[in-house]
């Protein structure tokens, strides 16, 4: 079971000129094995809803809730969401210098389950999950996103996304930046994720390419800190079409 | 008339505002007040009398292991010099230089392939032990060797040493200060590197209550590389101090400078100053130095001041950075994220933040031994939950 509930959430960052509020009241739910889309333009805070369920201290819930199947999200530190289950897929992966992907993944997989995992079968998993991200046998030894093209960046989150196993996944802009083979390989990953039972996918992007791959059950369109308009499929073929033109001259 | 470089090399004479002109003469050294540039950073008063340079034959204990063909030889101060030593240019090392009683030479002869690493041991008995040490190492021409220096115990210890690189050798030096919390350590170490040779010096300061450490680099001709590492750890009340200097005297050379450090608990005081001479000879040269600090607790202060005089604008880069800092954020919230815990993944960072430099070292009986000695040391304090 999965289920994400986002109520009324409203979320500010200080600035040089004061507090400056991004999210003003964002309601949306993913029921159990949901993948909703989210796509906006650029500055409407699409990211910002990404990191603040996340928990990145730059972001201070100012009203609303966010619950994951029932659990108060935001009462809990940022490990701790994980470890309840969330993911977050990031537009600009963190480099940690001398941690080693190897190392690094298995520190995580031990977190999040509690226990280390079974040595043979994890390096067999780790292996395997490298070879579908088309990473290759080297890849563990490198330092966290140390050097990694962009593509290295994005195909390694979707490999801690197979390899972590969460609930629900929140991707951020996770197409950006790709060209058109790894865009294939990191939609394939996801697919991947949305096959296995009852997991939720919030999929943040800006642009309609990657929604080819990744088939969404709901669209939602985010303007200028909330959810302008909510539908299905057929609503990013719209955007498509005609861009945001019209949600943004409704917004103003 | 025709400048052959040599000619060229011979006859510049540039001043470096960082590193005063060598010179054995002792009047040439005055001793400091404290309001020098180069000595503006150092605590005097811990250096325990060390700049009066009183006249003293103690020395250290030595355990070496030398493979066959290294040879360990006393010499004569004025043997030394003609062998080509890097004159002093700070009064600890003309005073240890001027109170030796003649130098040691280590001898690597040309073409020698030494499979096992030199090892020297110097380990001291007290801090009540005035010692002044000379030395020269020589490798021959094409020599591939490593030379591991550790050292331990307690003195107060002044040291000048001299790496005479020959042509096309390749060479790894590390110097491990892993001494008692008393200790004081004055040691100038300089690298000749001979033409199209290649030198790694490794400087490694963990122990000492004072240590200051110089690494100084030219070239003895165009095509040479340095590396220039170096690791501290400092704890409560320790002062760790580098230096480096790399003054490109030859076209198309290089230099690379990485140290990194720690500090922890009140009063640990690390000093870092980089310089890069590139002077009008030197086209064609590449040079980057960079220092980082993390800064583990209260109370404690990292000085890192990269410096850069350059001379010619025909070269292929130069660059430098330095950051001191407490724990990334944006590293913290990554790890974080994937559900590693707060204490979990500064651990990581701590060790990666080391990891990253000592698997650069190339000794790999030393990288373990670091990778020991940082564990232990981050165990003391700050991560003691964690160990």
């Amino acid at each position: 079971m999965s289920k994400l509930e986002i109520e009324d959430l409203q979320v500010q960052v200080q600035t040089d000129d004061g507090p400056k509020e991004i999210l003003k009241g964002v309601t949306l739910t993913i029921n159990d094995g949901e993948t909703h889309a989210i796509m906006g333009p650029n500055g409407s805070g699409k990211s910002t809803l990404a990191y603040s369920i996340a928990g990145h201290p730059r972001y201070e819930i100012t009203g609303g809730s966010v619950t994951l199947d029932g659990e108060d999200v935001l009462e809990l530190s940022v490990d701790e969401r994980a470890r309840a289950g969330l993911f977050l897929a990031m537009q600009y992966p963190v480099e940690v210098p001398g941690v080693s992907v190897a190392n690094f993944l298995r520190t995580a997989k031990t977190a999040i389950d509690g226990e280390a995992p079974k040595l043979r079968t994890w390096v067999k998993d780790v292996n395997a999950v490298m070879e579908r991200m088309n990473l290759d046998s080297t890849f563990s030894q490198r330092s966290v996103n140390e050097g990694f093209s962009g593509g290295e960046k994005k195909r390694h989150e979707i490999a801690q996304l197979d390899l972590l196993d969460p609930k629900v996944a929140i991707l951020d802009e996770t197409d950006s930046g790709l060209d058109i083979d790894a865009l294939k390989v990191v939609s394939e990953g996801v697919n991947r994720f949305r096959e296995r039972d009852g997991k939720g996918v919030l999929l943040i992007t800006h642009y309609t390419r990657i929604l080819r791959y990744i088939k969404p059950d709901h669209v939602h369109v985010f303007v200028a800190g909330k959810v302008a308009e909510s539908g299905g499929p057929e609503l990013a073929e719209e955007l498509e079409a005609n861009g945001y033109e019209r949600f943004l001259t409704a917004a103003v | 008339m025709t400048t052959t470089l040599t000619d060229a090399l011979e006859v510049e004479r540039v001043e470096s505002h960082l590193n005063p002109p060598a010179s054995y003469d002792l009047a040439d050294h005055p001793v400091p007040t404290g309001r020098e540039e180069v000595w503006r950073f150092t605590p005097l008063k811990r250096l325990r009398g060390l700049l009066d340079g009183e006249a003293s034959d103690t020395r250290l204990k030595w355990d070496t292991t030398l493979p066959a063909g290294v040879t360990l030889t006393e010499i004569s101060g004025e043997q030394a010099v003609e062998l080509g030593e890097l004159a002093p240019n700070e009064r600890p090392a003309a005073l240890a230089a001027a109170n030796a009683g003649g130098a040691l030479l280590l001898d690597v002869p040309a073409d020698a392939v030494v499979a096992e690493p030199v090892v020297i041991r110097l380990t001291g008995s007290s801090v009540d032990d005035l010692v002044w040490s000379r030395l020269v190492y020589r490798v021959g021409a094409h020599a591939e060797v490593t030379i591991v220096l550790v050292h331990s115990g307690s003195a107060r210890y002044s040291a000048i040493s001299s790496f005479l690189i020959g042509d096309g050798a390749q060479v790894n030096v590390l110097s491990l200060q892993d001494w008692d919390d008393d200790a004081v350590h004055l040691g100038r170490d300089a690298i000749r590197v001979g033409r199209d040779a290649y030198v790694k010096h490794t400087s490694i300061s963990f122990g000492g209550d004072l240590v200051r450490m110089h690494a100084n680099v030219e070239y003895a001709g165009p095509g040479g590389e340095a590396e220039l590492l170096g690791l501290y750890f400092a704890d409560e009340g320790q002062h760790l101090e580098h230096r480096l200097f790399a003054d490109h005297n030859a076209p198309k050379t290089k230099s690379n400078v990485v140290y990194k450090g720690a500090l922890q608990g009140q009063g640990a005081h690390t000093v870092w100053i980089g310089n890069v001479l590139i002077r009008k000879v030197a086209e064609g040269i590449e040079t980057y130095e960079e220092n980082r600090n993390l800064v583990l607790t209260d109370g404690c202060q990292a000085d890192s001041v990269p410096n850069l005089e350059i001379e010619t604008g025909e070269i292929e880069g130069a660059g430098h950075a330095s950051a001191t800092a407490r724990f990334d954020d944006e590293q913290l919230f990554y790890l974080r994220s994937r559900g590693v815990s707060e204490k979990e993944a500064q651990r990581l960072v701590v060790h990666g933040f080391f990891n990253d430099l000592i698997r650069k070292v190339g000794i790999p009986s030393i990288e373990e031994k670091l990778l020991e000695t940082v564990e232990t040391e981050l165990a003391k304090n700050v991560l003691k939950d964690l160990a």
